[in-house]
């Protein structure tokens, strides 16, 4: 670990914070419907939107009816998606004469993408043509990025309001947030991006005869456009197969540091969205606190173990950390932060190979994931993930003093506590259940690259990435088989709606109780004890859940790695 | 519940195509006219011919240029498309190794590439990043200390004096944007041009 190297990370995290105050007070008017500085553009877009779908911006929706137009708004996401990857070759805009995807490839990719995982087992430059990266996969990248925000802001109206039967309008909350918060920051952002160096062509792949007189082709494309959107909205799905460790996607050091940005500005920004809306900043500050806590943890051991390299690679004398599957403009702080904050976040975009990590730098990433992603988290998903843990912290504490516990107002009682936990239950269940079926099937275990308690990691991260609608993999692992994309799949779409149906259920149970002022017995949710308290629980209960998993994964290959054995 | 319906049509088509059809073809056309080299991947022309990108590596093998990372790239096997076989920078199907650090067969390959380098220059310590394969497969650059340790070998296939290949070496090293962010590294394609262009 280097001076210069922390110097990276605390600039990194102080821009997140300071970004977090000016977006959230953005995004809190867009979702308010009050006008902003780019109304006039983008009103009559969006009046017209809601002419032709029918939709009454003035009429608000029960819980219920929000969440079944957000179901029915997937419906048809799916099959277009679909649809595009199974007839790919006959439609224009495929240069590079892509063939038709596989069926249970496509429906893996298209259930990907729709619950904001954007798994890679298609090959980007290898897989797909330029309509379907386009109209497929960006248009998605931005939607499903649109619904998470949609969903938190729903959840945190049930906190903020008292007495009412609705929460929302999901079909506004879709468009403005896709209109006024999405689209405008990835118009700047491409743009950047293409500055940097990054690709932005319709072009056919480029024939290079190189300084040996060798062939090489390069695939190009539309990728900036996508890029922008796979890192804001946290997607993570790759133009390219390497993502962001490839240079065409990554090609600079300032560009890196822009993407880490951008995967947390709009997730930092929500919790400020969540102060504001209930009233009080500081709550939302207590919640980023509780992030800023688990984030620098996880950095500071992945850094160390990065930069202390492998056994095998000192005994050959080998200094400067573990470069294996790094890339040299990055070097080992950028690899290793870009790693802890694509899996606190939902992102899932990788600018070097997690497989290749040390064991304990390995773990982390693993560790953030199974917590639930609620370290800042995927954009809007991580905030009511956050809020399904705040809420059984409050009931422990409840429970500790003898007192019904409350919540910015709200009082949690036995229905709050039981759709917090069935959402924080079935994680594991998908990740911890399908790798145990996975482990005694003789076909997926042929599927690991790595042999030896490496090779059980490459599928634990794999079914825990699915589920926690990450994306990022131990890459070595052939995920493209049939047993693989139908347990990912599932693992994915339980993943993303049985944490939103409770969540949402939660928001409209919460909507129809009165607030209420806070007392001398209150729990303030704002100071350094709450803090404590949320960062306990998550511990607990997340250490509970997966240490025995681990223990057979990363954390026998560690004792392995000093032990000089080799698999 | 029903009347949600015309909305799940209509909207996600709007938005669709103007997140996925029209967004796209704006930024294409916009970042065409401003910034048309790099929109093209930053290609390299040499006499009216494309030798490459300056942001993707090359497989550089002889012993009178510059060599990059190794490269775990693969490619179909043109004896059985099934297959796949190692095609080092490969710049349609990026990819690392995936190995991890108890692999033996991760521990084999560097063994092998550490031996072959210290015969080349026995006097210098190997630089990690000359035997590790990079995650994209198409690192561009190599780290300065991999670019000096290559000296002698590129100094005597060329019969140019070593302070000379240094120079350019030291030349062509980038430093951390603004001091701080990234690492210092070495363009390998920039560099051997270079080479190229002294040797003349």
């Amino acid at each position: 670990m280097t001076v210069i190297g922390w110097i990276q990370i605390l600039l990194y995290c102080a821009i997140v914070v300071a970004l977090a105050k000016p977006l959230g007070g953005y995004i809190t008017r867009v979702f308010s419907g009050e006008a902003t500085f780019l109304s006039p553009v983008l009103r009559p877009v969006e009046r017209g939107l809601y002419w032709a779908g029918g939709v009454d911006e003035t009429r608000e929706q029960h819980w219920l009816t929000y969440t079944v137009a957000m179901l029915l708004f997937h419906v048809g996401g799916f099959l277009i998606i679909y649809g595009l990857m199974r007839v790919q070759a006959v439609l224009p805009l495929n240069p590079a004469d892509q063939s038709a995807v596989a069926p249970d490839l496509s429906f893996n990719t298209a259930i990907s993408f729709l619950t904001n995982t954007n798994w890679q087992n298609y090959g980007g430059e290898s897989t797909l043509s330029y309509l379907t990266q386009m109209l497929g996969l960006t248009h998605q990248n931005f939607l499903s990025a649109a619904t998470g925000i949609a969903l938190a802001v729903a959840l945190i109206r049930g906190f903020s309001r008292s007495s009412m039967r609705t929460i929302g309008n999901f079909w506004v909350d879709v468009t403005r947030c896709t209109l006024y918060v999405l689209l405008p920051i990835c118009i700047v952002y491409s743009l950047f991006l293409v500055w940097q160096g990054m690709p932005q062509t319709l072009g056919a792949y480029v024939e290079a005869t190189t300084l040996e007189g060798a062939k090489q082709t390069i695939a190009v494309g539309p990728v900036a456009s996508q890029v922008a959107i796979k890192m804001l909205g946290t997607n993570g799905g790759g133009f390219f197969n390497a993502n962001a460790a490839h240079p065409f996607e990554n090609p600079t050091a300032l560009s890196n540091f822009v993407q880490m940005i951008s995967i947390f500005a709009l997730g930092a920004a929500m919790t400020n969205v969540f102060g504001r809306m209930v009233g009080d900043q500081r709550q939302g500050w207590a919640i980023l606190a509780v992030m800023g806590v688990l984030f620098l943890s996880g950095v500071a051991i992945t850094y160390w173990a990065e930069a202390n390299g492998t056994s095998l690679l000192t005994s050959l004398g080998l200094t400067g950390g573990n470069m294996e599957g790094k890339e040299v403009r990055f070097g080992i702080v950028a690899s290793s932060l870009f790693a802890v904050i694509t899996t606190a976040a939902s992102c899932g975009a990788v600018n070097a190979m997690h497989d290749s990590f040390t064991a304990l730098g390995g773990m982390i990433p693993l560790i953030n994931m199974q917590l639930g992603e609620i370290i800042v988290g995927g954009v809007g998903a991580g905030l009511y993930g956050m809020l399904l843990f705040v809420v059984l912290a409050i009931f422990v504490a409840g429970l500790m003093v003898g007192r019904t516990p409350e919540y910015v107002g709200k009082k949690i009682e036995a229905r709050e506590v039981k759709m917090a936990m069935l959402a924080i239950l079935v994680l594991p269940l998908m990740y911890l259940g399908w790798t145990a079926v996975a482990v005694v099937l003789p076909s997926a275990v042929a599927s690991m690259a790595n042999s030896g308690p490496h090779g059980f990691t490459e599928v634990l991260y794999a079914f825990t990435s699915a589920t926690g609608n990450n994306g990022s993999a131990f890459g070595g692992l052939t995920g493209n088989t049939f047993f693989y994309n139908l347990t990912l799949a599932t693992s994915m779409f339980v993943g993303r709606f049985f944490m939103i149906v409770p969540a949402m259920a939660l928001a409209g149970s919460l909507a129809a109780k009165k607030s209420i002022p806070p007392s001398a017995g209150t729990l303030p949710t704002t100071g350094g004890l709450f803090v404590g308290l949320v960062v306990g629980v998550i511990l607990i209960i997340g250490g509970l859940t997966f240490f025995p998993a681990l223990a057979l994964g990363p954390i026998v290959e560690h004792l392995a790695m000093n032990a000089n054995t080799l698999f | 519940m029903l009347r949600e319906i015309r909305p799940a049509i209509l909207i996600l088509l709007l938005l669709t195509a103007i997140t996925g059809l029209a967004y796209p073809l704006a930024m294409t056309a916009i970042a065409g006219a401003i910034f048309p080299k790099q929109a093209q991947g930053s290609l390299i022309e040499k006499d009216g011919k494309i030798i490459g990108s300056s942001l993707i590596g090359q497989d550089f093998k002889e012993d009178r240029y510059f060599h990059g990372r190794p490269s775990a790239t693969l490619a179909p096997d043109p004896a059985d498309s099934s297959k796949t076989v190692s095609t080092p920078y490969n710049a349609a199907n990026s990819g690392g190794s995936n190995l991890g650090p108890t692999s033996k067969a991760l521990a084999d390959r560097i063994k092998d590439d550490v031996e072959k380098l210290k015969s080349e220059n026995p006097s210098t310590p190997v630089p990690v990043d000359l035997v590790t394969s990079s995650g994209s497969g198409l690192d561009p650059d190599i780290s300065p200390e991999g670019a000096l340790f290559q000296v002698p070998r590129v100094a005597n296939a060329r019969n140019l004096p070593e302070a000379r290949i240094r120079e350019l070496v030291v030349q062509h090293t980038q430093g951390r944007m603004a001091g701080l962010l990234g690492e210092p590294r070495v363009n390998i394609l920039a560099l051997n041009l270079a080479l190229d262009e002294a040797s003349k």
